[in-house]
């Protein structure tokens, strides 16, 4: 168990290490200097090279790529050469907004989902069934973005029920989460119809298993045969497939953010690339891999440690 | 109940070659509903942006700053084409700069499978080779290649293309290249694990043993053998890259103006949201209905082609 754990661990580590030699690669490769891209085509060369010593970009590379993974390990994103603060403390500013939107759309969608592909599996072929099916692979390919779009001019232009743009007041928690209900909308949306996908999937065929008719031949009731039983084991999959969302919600988030002009990582990226901020790209970009990279290891050891036969395989 | 039970019974046909292939195939989407719909959707989306150009009203460019947000004809039929409800003039109404929404969303149509498909095709082929590579070729090189594909797979889509395109400058072929190196790790991955599984079978060790080059065995033996499921798994991939271009135009980051992208009209539309929200409707629905057509289509086509594909993908 604890070999294994440590291996997933290292796997992600040496993943992200890899996203950023490769972020680093793309940034020397990409034609043209980057103090020209940053600071635009009307800037001397005194403020290129200004800003060339000020990143390091003047010295040999490989010494560069050295000094970039050393402080990244220990924490140091580089400063934004805007405002001259800390990239690090710009990203722990903005991070809690998008965190909260991503969990707020994962929970109320699997709060939907899971009992929805529950009951379809249950109740197979049933009209409820079908319907779920043609508007879960509905949901699932409508862009969040458009979701968004048509969620801000219905909601809060047309009917004057949600605020339209920001966070919400920083001391007001009744406020903060009236902004939150249309941005994590549009993010969870497609997710309610995957998740209940899923455990549909899932679920036929874990009520087919030999442990749930035992269970049945013994004459436990059929609602805790369900939960305790099938859903139980069903839900495995869907654990691993909410680690390996997290890429696909930030991704929505970027959106919603924008849209809603929320804070958060994804606007934090957008305002950036539009500045050509590269460092301040970089770090949230870094972030984010970091995020998902280690997603995958923590479902990895929830599942061992909710499946018992997953746990005796070690 | 007399009914009885010839057809549900009789032999499949297995797929026939090539002539009546696609006849075939909307045989047997006759009694799935939604992938009829959804290869009606995807016929109607193809041909418009074929004829687009020629059946459009007025040209997508075309500035008239004079008639700037003229509602479009629906308001019209509601409040009796008095120019404040809505014109018969232009369908979808005008945007900011006086343009014809309607011909602009015909316009997007080209660019949206223009850009989609070919990126795809092109994604296709260098997941091919580099899968082949990984999965025949030596060990140190499928691991070096796994982790590359898995750290690109790491990236948020949306925040990878976001990288790239600040980085080199929106564009067509930025936007393409981007796709390209988003979708080549999961074409890859399912090529190499294929030829994994088929390289350790009988005819292959026959075929090695007679001599045959590496080159000719991966081509010749092994591709046409894996290449199937491919195809399938690269048209359900349409609708995802469709909405990953109109979202990156849409923040600013894809195909700059004044090509009328899907997500360009979306963008502009979104500026006057309170004074002409036709322009966002007109721009996402198109959208919207074509990655729902793909979809419903892509999903049918693996079921009836595939079913062992339902499980992976």
């Amino acid at each position: 168990m604890l070999i294994y754990t440590l291996q997933r661990i290292g796997l992600a580590i040496l993943i992200c290490i890899t996203s950023m030699c490769l972020l680093f690669g793309a940034l020397h490769l990409i034609p043209g200097d980057l103090a020209t891209i940053m600071l635009g085509s009307r800037a001397t060369k005194e403020m290129r090279d200004n800003l060339n010593h000020e990143m390091g970009l003047d010295r040999p590379v490989p010494v560069q790529l050295a000094k970039f993974l050393g402080r990244i390990v220990q924490g140091d994103l580089g400063s934004d050469p805007v405002t001259k603060r800390s990239v690090a403390t710009i990203i722990m500013e903005n991070l809690p907004y998008t965190l909260v939107l991503i969990l707020t759309a994962l929970g109320w969608s699997a709060a939907l989902g899971i009992p929805l592909g529950c009951y379809s599996a249950i109740r197979r072929n049933s009209w409820i069934d079908r319907v779920t099916g043609v508007i879960s692979v509905g949901t699932i390919s409508i862009p969040s973005f458009v979701v968004a779009i048509y969620a801000l001019l219905l909601f809060a232009i047309q009917v004057n029920w949600f605020p339209v743009i920001g966070a919400g007041d920083p001391g007001n928690l009744g406020d903060q989460i009236w902004h939150l209900v249309l941005p994590s909308f549009a993010v969870g949306l497609g997710w309610v119809g995957y998740l209940a996908r899923l455990v549909r999937a899932s679920m036929l065929e874990v009520m087919g298993e030999h442990h749930v008719r035992t269970a049945r031949a013994f004459g436990l009731p059929e609602a805790k045969i369900i939960l305790h039983y099938a859903l139980r084991i069903a839900i495995l999959p869907t654990i691993t497939m909410l680690a390996l969302a997290i890429g696909g919600l930030l991704s929505s988030a970027v959106f919603a953010e924008n849209i809603f002009a929320r804070p958060g990582i994804g606007k934090l990226i957008v305002d950036a690339a539009y500045l050509h901020n590269y460092p301040v790209v970089q770090g949230a970009v870094l972030t984010t891999v970091a995020l998902f990279a280690l997603a995958m290891p923590i479902a990895d050891l929830l599942i061992a440690w909710l499946d018992p036969r997953v746990r005796a395989t070690f | 109940m007399s009914a009885q039970p010839s057809d549900a019974l009789a032999p499949v046909e297995l797929i026939p070659e090539a002539p009546g292939f696609l006849i075939s195939i909307v045989r047997r989407l006759r009694g799935d509903p939604l992938g009829l719909l959804g290869l009606l959707i995807v016929l109607t989306v193809i041909v418009l942006a074929i004829i687009g150009p020629s059946i459009a009203p007025y040209s997508p460019f075309k500035i008239k700053v004079p008639e700037r947000f003229m509602p479009p004809t629906l308001l019209a039929l509601v409040g009796g084409g008095d120019g404040v409800h809505g014109t018969f003039s232009h369908v979808f109404g005008t945007d900011n700069l006086g343009r014809d929404v309607f011909s602009r969303v015909l316009a997007g149509t080209q660019i949206a499978l223009g850009v989609g498909g070919g990126s795809i095709a092109i994604a296709l082929v260098i997941g091919l080779m580099l899968g082949l590579i990984a999965g025949y070729g030596p060990r140190w090189l499928d691991n070096f290649l796994m982790l590359l594909f898995d750290s690109i797979y790491s990236f948020p889509t949306v925040i990878l293309g976001l990288t790239v395109m600040t980085l080199l400058g929106p564009s067509i072929p930025t936007l393409m290249f981007v796709v390209v190196v988003i979708q080549t790790p999961a074409y890859g991955r399912l090529i190499r694990t294929a030829t994994l599984a088929t390289k350790s079978s009988e005819y292959i060790l026959a075929i090695r043993s007679l001599g045959s080059s590496p080159g000719r065995i991966l081509l010749v033996h092994i591709l046409p053998n894996i290449i199937g499921p491919l195809f399938i798994v690269a048209s359900m991939d349409i609708p995802s890259v469709i909405a990953l271009e109109a979202g990156l135009t849409y923040l600013g980051l894809g195909i700059p103006p004044p090509a009328p992208s899907w997500g360009r009209i979306l963008q502009e539309g979104f500026e006057s949201i309170r004074d002409a929200p036709w322009i966002v409707v007109a721009g996402g629905i198109p959208l919207i209905l074509t990655t729902l057509g793909f979809t419903f289509l892509g999903e049918s086509l693996r079921d009836l082609l595939d079913p062992k594909l339902r499980r992976i993908v």
